[in-house]
């Protein structure tokens, strides 16, 4: 099997203020290959936005930081580097793209110039060369007036424009690695299929690999050949798209694909989970998820459960189902 | 171009709860020097249909389409700029003033923000107490107990009263919505994105409570929202609107087993669905949804239709029931 473009092992960010510790991320490991996505999958309050900061090392200081683990992207530590040499990563080795394209994109740069930044940058291309290089680039996006669209501010597109020159300006250095944070949630759904699509083009055609984060098991389900699961600041579940959907084993992620309804089956009543998601300022000793659980045992409650492995690359977070 | 007057067949009999005759609501847009109007944007384009007692009626279509402002428009909390809104065969179409506010407790709307739509500054108490206080329901200790009972009814202890809205999650801030709605025992519920702002797992419990309340309080609902496998989940009828105009409109197994409209049909395949051996083929729409304040000549969606017909460039379809309930406006029918 082919080595992994990035490999995140053990990572753990903290945010540590005088009476507390929030543990966002608290020891995460997952594999990130050349060509394939990977969907990170959780609700709120699961630190899956914080884990995709971290790669980035965007953790807003200085009570939050990266207290422990790697981050290896072709083999070197992104977590060692210092703020110099990780600039010159981000945009280059490693595309973005956020949630809200409104707030992302500059609002007083027109959008050639946010994208002949990126090119001057990292490319030390000259103003004019970048400007070439950015129409070509909205372009290959989908833009048909891309000499047009140079030319105009981020207010006078639609969001789903932004969010397609925001993935031109996360692909202009022609990064290995391209990190989408909830890039489709803000999108109306039409739109969304459009934005995927071309998600889809970057992986086949420039062998991207991409991390995409998402609360949307449909969108997870369509674009993902690996997902890992997340609850609890932790991976609960991980395996290729097919295992978790076809056979999801984890209590969590089990009870989370029967509450979601879906347009092809009919249920009467949604499966719920019961309580809430636990603060990461105040996990509990066992299993975070013992207290929601319908098989939680006395043991679940006082012993961290590892990963194991279920099948071949299927790994879950469980003592109840795993044995 | 003109603009057809719908030729939806509406019933008005005794089980008709809300009746909606051809709205529009134009909103002016002022510019120039003299801010003289220099056009409109059409949020809602002539739009009709009945809601029925005991009926759960969604409202799907994307950003922009006029779902939200018909929501209100019926709601009255926004009036229309012509056309008909009867509320149990009261005609509530510009009604105002003590008028209109004796007949607020008939229906209720739940917002899609819970953090903007709960006055941060009264407690959980005072918010469910308030329509009964300013409709003089009981007595101060029976508002009381109502309220106590509101709070258990949707799935809160009572000990909520005493505490404010920033101490509550969204799942539980939309339940003191709920709770508030109902106190004054509507006949009708306009849900607007209601569970849109919340996490998967809390959706499904606030889904499965307004269920549980349509039993047990006879309620009907309007429910609108852009998430199609949700509107699916609690409608029995469903419509789509594009650009202000409903597209099509039929019952729920109907229209997702049978969608007619191209655009009904776009919509149902671009939603990604888990279960790879229930996928379809995806149909992509090419381009934006054009501005409301500038929609295309003859049918809305012409511009971006796959199956688009040189009649549709310059006549607008007309509502048409094609047998079974389903209304279609769209000139591959016709």
């Amino acid at each position: 099997m082919a080595q992994p473009l990035l490999k995140v092992r053990n990572l753990k960010t903290h945010f540590i203020s005088r009476n507390r510790t929030v543990r966002a991320v608290d020891g995460v490991d997952f594999d990130v290959f050349e060509g394939k996505v990977l969907g990170i999958v959780g609700e709120s309050g699961s630190g899956k936005s914080m884990t995709s900061l971290s790669l980035m090392r965007l953790v807003p200081g200085p009570e939050g930081r990266i207290v422990e683990g790697e981050v290896l992207l072709n083999g070197r530590d992104l977590v060692q580097l210092n703020e110099r040499q990780m600039t010159d990563v981000r945009g280059n080795e490693m595309g973005m793209i956020f949630q809200e394209p409104m707030s992302a994109l500059n609002p007083v740069l027109k959008i050639g110039e946010q994208i002949g930044e990126v090119l001057v940058r990292h490319r030390k291309m000259s103003k004019r060369d970048s400007r070439a290089k950015a129409v070509e680039l909205l372009r290959s996006v989908g833009f048909p007036r891309a000499e047009q669209i140079i030319n105009e501010y981020p207010h006078q597109l639609s969001g789903g424009m932004r969010q397609r020159a925001m993935i031109a300006m996360a692909m202009a250095c022609e990064p290995k690695l391209l990190i989408a944070d909830e890039p489709t949630t803000a999108l109306d759904v039409t739109i969304q299929a459009q934005v995927l699509d071309l998600m889809r083009d970057l992986k086949t055609n420039r062998k991207t690999a991409i991390i995409l984060i998402t609360h949307d098991l449909g969108v997870v389900a369509e674009m993902a050949d690996d997902v890992a699961v997340m609850y609890g600041g932790q991976v609960v579940e991980s395996g290729t798209a097919d295992m978790i959907f076809e056979n999801p084993v984890h209590p969590y992620t089990h009870a989370l694909m029967e509450s979601i309804p879906t347009i092809h089956e009919s249920r009467d009543r949604l499966a719920t989970i019961p309580g809430t998601v636990p603060s990461a300022a105040n996990f509990p000793p066992g299993c975070r998820f013992a207290d929601r659980c319908s098989l939680a045992q006395s043991q679940c409650h006082e012993k961290m459960p590892e990963l194991r492995e279920v099948e071949p690359g299927h790994m879950i977070r469980c003592d109840v189902v795993a044995l | 171009m003109s603009v057809a007057e719908s030729e939806v067949p509406v019933q008005t009999s005794t089980d008709t709860l809300l009746e909606v005759r051809a709205i529009k609501r134009y909103f002016p847009i002022l510019g120039g020097v003299l801010r003289r109007k220099v056009g409109e944007v059409k949020a809602v384009d002539d739009v009709s249909f009945v809601l029925k007692k005991g009926e759960t009626l969604g409202i799907v279509g994307e950003s922009g389409c006029g779902k939200s402002t018909t929501g209100r428009l019926i709601m009255r909390i926004d009036e229309p700029t012509s056309g008909s809104i009867f509320l149990e065969g009261k005609d509530i179409t510009r009604m105002r003033g003590e008028a209109l506010r004796r007949l607020r407790p008939n229906f209720q709307m739940v917002f899609q923000d819970p953090y903007s739509s709960l006055n941060p500054r009264m407690s959980v108490g005072a918010l469910v107490a308030e329509p009964l206080i300013v409709n003089r329901r009981g007595s101060r200790s029976e508002q009381r107990d109502e309220v106590v009972r509101l709070l258990e009814t949707v799935g809160l202890s009572a000990d909520a009263r005493v505490r404010y809205p920033h101490e509550f999650s969204g799942g539980q801030r939309q339940r003191i919505a709920i709770a508030r709605a109902l106190a004054l025992r509507p006949k009708l519920i306009v849900a607007d994105e209601a569970v849109s702002a919340l996490d998967v797992s809390i959706q499904a419990q606030i889904l499965n409570l307004l269920a549980d309340l349509r039993k047990e309080f006879g309620l009907s609902y309007v429910f609108i929202s852009h998430n199609l496998a949700v509107v699916k989940h609690v409608s029995d009828r469903v419509g789509v609107m594009y650009l202000g105009r409903m597209a099509e409109l039929a019952p729920r197994d109907l229209l997702y087993s049978n969608p007619m409209h191209p655009y009904t049909q776009a919509l149902l395949s671009a939603a990604p669905e888990p279960k790879r051996e229930l996928r379809r083929e995806r149909i992509v729409l090419v381009g934006d949804v054009p501005s409301p304040a500038k929609p295309p000549s003859g049918c809305a969606f012409h511009t971006r239709c796959p199956r688009v017909m040189e009649v549709c460039r310059t006549q607008r379809p007309e509502l048409r029931d094609y047998g079974g309930g389903q209304i279609v406006a769209c000139h591959l029918y016709a």
